[in-house]
Formats: structure tokens, C-alpha cells, sequence
């Protein structure tokens, strides 16, 4: 029988899991297809997958096999450009921008000496990220410049995406952030992540507590989405103490296990009843 | 059940375990990939965080 949802991971998680078990429930052929062991001919047609749920935790497999899959004609959720869009916190930066989404301010630097040089001008603490990246690796607070000049040395060495020096302001906020799970247009469930440290990375070892879903929150969170042309999304906001709710990440792969668990919401069920919609 | 290669408590595999899914040792938190062996599972390391991974 064909397919009608396929699963790509490269890792089984909770996530994953559920999305099978949720499909089971509601009599949904799932397929799962392990991208470890993919290999996409892109000259020929290719087999039926159904609609894909992309959900490869490796950035470089996921980008490029939602390339490949939705060149050769297959929908994918979500789709490239999401991917690229969201993949980089410089790209979704500028879009927030351009779709009237409240983001925390940020300078780009190409080489250590113009990122001291524009630290020194605006001032300290900033944070410099990486533009690509997750739970908050090699994401550092740079108070003065000292620091600074060691974390950016130290980033010349690495592989030349590293010494793009992505610097954001250091919002002033509640010891937490929020992840809203977008299905559609529409916030599914929010969750506050609450941590005594700045990051507030569930895979840091943050709390998650339920979050009270605002008009204004899923006005921002549907802008945000739509700048990255994404379907489901994670959108990630602080509570600025200066500007209220800012926009701070988009995530294309977004984890939920938390989310679930915290605000009882079946966000497997969704997110295969919308995927099945946008599919006929 | 399995032994944890780390400290040899007692993982339980899910009677509805799929090839590739994650197991974490409730003693010592190492997490283990499932691999299909010539008898149900066999446990191999998980690559648990690679540089790329993330969301």
C-alpha cells in the first residue's frame, strides 16, 4: 500500500514516535525512512512517499534531502526554502525584519577586527551566535573586550561559518523564553522554558511550563511563519523588558516533547491532520 | 531486557521498539540506538549530539 505520510528521520525521539503512533490512531499509512540509509536517484521519478514530514535532526541530511525529494516533485513539510530560511539565524533575522516581526537587534561582522570594532561602538553585553546552529552550542555572552576578543579569536580557527560574527543584542527579560508550536496558522500550544541561565535551551536542562496563548503572540508567531514560508513550525520569543515580545528563532524541525507533556495537546494529530490537508 | 554497556543496569526494550529508536539507561542516562540482531535488538552507542544536530 502506498504511503500516505512518510516519516524521514535520522533519529527515532519521542517526536517521532508519536507522529507513528498518532498515525496508527487515525488508521493513516505512515511510512518511516531512515535518511541514514537514503539514496535519492534525482534522475528518475521517484517512489511514492506520500506527503513528507521532514524530521532529520542533522541539519546538512535535513537541507538536502528535502533538496533532493522536493526537486523531484515530492512535497515536503517544511519545505526548502524553510529550511534555508530558518536554518540560519542571519536569513530569518532579515525576513522578521521585512514581515514587520519585532526581533532583537543584531549587527553582522565579517572578520574579527569589524566585530570588535562595531562592539565597541554599541556597546556590551551582546551575543554572538552562530548562524547556523542549535540548542545553544557555541552561543556565548560577551560582556566586555576581553571576552570578546578571546570567544572571536578562538572562532578564526573554525570552519569559515563560525567567523560570520552574528551579534545580538542581550535582551533584558524574565529568566525564560517561549516556544510556540505553530500547525498551520495557528499556535497549537506554548510553552514558557524557564532557566536560571540566559539560555533557556530545553537541551540545557530548562523547565517547561504552559503559556497562556495571546492574540497578539499568534498575530506575530502566523508573520513570523509566513516569512519563512514555513507549515509547522517552533517560533521561539522573549519578553523584552524594552520592546514586549520579540521574535528570536524559527525552528523548521521543532521539537515538542515538552510541549505535549506540559499542555496536553495532541501536536502529533495535528500536524498529520494538517499534513494530509495541505496534500489534496 | 538488555545490559547497558556503561554500567550494566537493565535497559527494557519497548515491545513496540523500532529499528533506530532511542533507549536511555535509567541508571546512568547513556543513550543507546536500536539495531536489529539475529535476536529482537541489540544496543549500539547513539551518536547523541552531532555537530550539525538541533533544533
Amino acid at each position: 500500500m502506498n504511503p500516505d505520510v512518510t516519516i524521514l528521520y535520522d533519529s527515532i525521539r519521542w517526536e517521532e514516535k508519536a507522529l507513528l503512533e498518532a498515525g496508527k490512531k487515525k488508521n493513516i499509512n505512515i511510512q518511516m525512512v531512515d535518511c541514514k540509509k537514503l539514496a535519492i536517484d534525482l534522475e528518475k521519478k521517484p517512489e511514492d512517499y506520500g506527503i513528507v514530514i521532514q524530521r532529520c535532526v542533522s541539519y546538512y541530511r535535513n537541507l538536502h534531502s528535502t533538496a533532493a525529494l522536493e526537486g523531484l516533485g515530492v512535497k515536503v513539510i517544511n519545505c526548502l526554502n524553510t529550511g534555508v530560511f530558518a536554518g540560519n539565524k542571519l536569513f530569518t533575522h532579515m525576513l522578521l525584519k521585512k514581515f514587520g516581526v519585532p526581533t532583537p537587534d543584531a549587527t553582522v561582522a565579517f572578520s574579527k577586527d569589524a566585530a570588535i570594532e562595531s562592539l565597541e561602538t554599541n556597546g556590551y553585553p551582546k551575543v554572538i551566535k552562530p548562524t547556523i546552529g542549535s540548542w545553544g552550542r557555541l552561543i556565548s555572552k560577551l560582556n566586555d573586550k576581553e571576552s570578546a576578543e578571546g570567544i572571536i579569536e578562538s572562532r578564526e580557527t573554525m570552519y569559515p561559518i563560525y567567523q560570520v560574527h552574528y551579534l545580538e543584542e542581550f535582551v533584558k527579560r524574565p529568566p525564560r523564553d517561549i516556544r510556540a508550536i505553530m500547525v498551520g496558522d495557528k499556535i497549537v500550544a506554548a510553552i514558557y522554558r524557564n532557566s536560571e541561565h540566559w539560555k533557556t535551551n530545553m537541551a540545557l536542562g530548562g523547565t517547561a511550563e504552559q503559556c497562556k496563548v495571546t492574540q497578539e503572540m499568534e498575530e506575530m508567531c502566523i508573520k513570523a511563519k509566513n516569512a519563512v514560508q514555513g507549515d509547522i513550525v517552533g517560533v521561539d520569543l522573549m519578553e523584552s523588558e524594552e520592546k514586549g515580545l520579540v521574535v528570536h528563532e524559527v525552528n523548521n524541525t521543532t521539537e515538542y516533547k515538552n510541549t505535549v507533556r506540559v499542555c496536553d495537546v495532541d501536536i502529533p494529530s495535528l500536524m498529520l491532520d494538517y499534513a494530509l490537508k495541505v496534500d489534496t | 531486557m538488555s545490559k547497558c554497556e556503561e554500567c550494566d543496569a537493565e535497559i527494557s526494550i519497548p515491545s513496540d521498539a523500532l529499528e533506530g529508536e532511542i533507549v536511555t539507561c535509567p541508571e546512568c542516562g547513556a543513550s543507546f540506538e536500536l539495531a536489529k540482531g539475529s535476536d529482537g535488538f541489540d544496543l549500539k552507542p547513539a551518536q547523541t549530539v552531532g555537530e550539525d544536530w538541533g533544533q
